[in-house]
């Protein structure tokens, strides 16, 4: 059997595909188990994105329109690193999220909230070579949801990250401490009860700025690396 | 291990127009080298229904064989303009349009090589973990022997083989579930 070169996640991380509280989980989830598959070049290399150009502005998701926009002014910031504590460096992370009124710049959401002219909710910025990032944005609002009767996402914001290699590929959500609505969440809930308080950030006072903005960490772990060559047969 | 791996959670519905504007569907710029291709993925739910609000990334090789990645350390060329990565949503039809060059083969790690491919990530709303499948060209003497297609009980292969349609156009659809439920693999 050969070695991995990724570490298979921790029973007790992920999801199961089947959630189904999680309503559109049920026509959208295989029944039959994934085909184990040995890293070969095709899952060992992947996308790392390092010539794609990024605007400075777009880690500043309060700065991309014309003027401010509505909402509560916040600092999100973390480090991106794998399981054994090395960092991601020049991560890239791409993050989007609702305005303050829970509503999204996106023609589907019919929410009957309003849209913000000056916030598109679409942020990307490179770590740095400790897998440092920080993005500025405002805190995005709870919204409803079909999924069930008084059905409200918690307040969330979505990432999206590449790591070193196709197998490391992962998109999650942050939530923020202590919401209420994370109890009732059929999506946050479909994580296992053990792991998941880490989709949860923490308020950061050392981060926050006086007079200016509260701060919430939130570290993303990627899959580490086995020690021994994948070769090992 | 001393950190705890992030779980993952779905796209969600409404990506399209805040997730940043990185759509690529076209990987090969002019005077890259390679034959041509397009690539017409569809994606379908268990019910058969298509999947509008998916979104599908794709990872190849070049024409060479050839990953853009630090860890393909074989001397083969890279081309200018080719990372091999391309992302585009589904349309209202359930299906991800890409222009690409058709990949080379890349080693198996015991030996030989596999048959060309290109790696997919799939993720949708109701899609709570990232799905991985592979796509595979109809005809390719290769498949025969590829180690990775060896792996799959033969009735479920053609999930993983996409057809071509006349002038450099291949389709390949993906099941969510059903009949014709897709191979995704754990790689
Ligand atoms: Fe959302």
């Amino acid at each position: 059997m050969t070695e991995q070169a990724y570490r298979r996640p921790a029973a007790g991380t992920h999801p199961a595909n089947l959630s189904p509280e999680y309503k559109s989980t049920v026509a959208r989830s295989p029944s039959k188990p994934a085909v184990i598959l040995p890293q070969t070049l095709s899952e060992i290399t992947g996308p790392l994105r390092r010539e794609e150009r990024l605007d400075a502005g777009e880690s500043d998701l309060t700065k991309q329109r014309m003027a401010a926009p509505l909402g509560e002014r916040i600092i999100v910031q973390g480090r991106v690193l794998d399981e054994d504590g090395r960092a991601v460096p020049q991560a890239l992370v791409e993050i989007w999220q609702c305005n303050a009124a829970g509503r999204y710049h996106h023609p589907g959401d019919q929410h009957d909230a309003p849209l913000d002219p000056n916030f598109y909710g679409g942020g990307r910025v490179r770590a740095d070579e400790d897998g440092n990032y920080r993005f500025v944005t405002i805190k995005p609002g709870a919204y409803p949801w079909g999924n069930h009767r008084n059905a409200w996402r918690p307040a969330h914001i979505h990432f999206s990250l590449f790591g070193p290699a196709f197998a490391t590929r992962l998109i999650t959500q942050m939530y923020f401490p202590g919401d209420p609505l994370l109890a009732f969440d059929p999506i946050y809930n479909s994580v296992p009860a053990g792991a998941r308080a880490r989709l949860q950030s923490s308020f950061d006072m050392e981060a926050t700025q006086p007079e200016w903005a509260l701060a919430y960490r939130f570290d993303i772990v990627l899959r580490g690396r086995n020690a021994t060559p994948m070769e090992n047969a | 291990m001393s950190h705890a791996l992030t779980p993952s959670q779905t796209i969600g519905p409404f990506y399209f127009g805040t997730l940043a504007n990185t759509y690529r569907a076209e990987l090969a710029p002019p005077g890259v080298a390679g034959e041509r291709i397009e690539l017409a993925i569809a994606l379908h739910d268990r019910d058969g229904a298509v999947v509008p609000d998916g979104l599908i990334e794709i990872w190849q090789a070049n024409s060479h064989g050839r990953y853009n990645h630090p860890e393909d350390r074989r001397n083969l060329p890279l081309d200018a303009g080719f990372e091999g990565f391309g992302r585009a949503s589904t349309d209202k039809a359930g299906v991800a349009r890409f222009g690409t060059v058709r990949p080379g083969r890349v080693p198996w790690p015991q030996g030989g090589l596999q048959a060309a491919h290109v790696n997919i990530s799939v993720f949708a709303r109701g899609v709570l973990n990232r799905l991985a499948t592979r796509l595979y060209f109809d005809g390719d003497p290769a498949l025969a022997e590829d180690p990775v297609l060896k792996l799959v009980e033969a009735a479920r292969r053609p999930t993983l083989i996409a057809k071509r349609d006349g002038g450099g156009l291949w389709t390949l659809s993906i099941h969510l579930g059903g009949a014709h439920e897709t191979v995704f693999f754990d790689g």
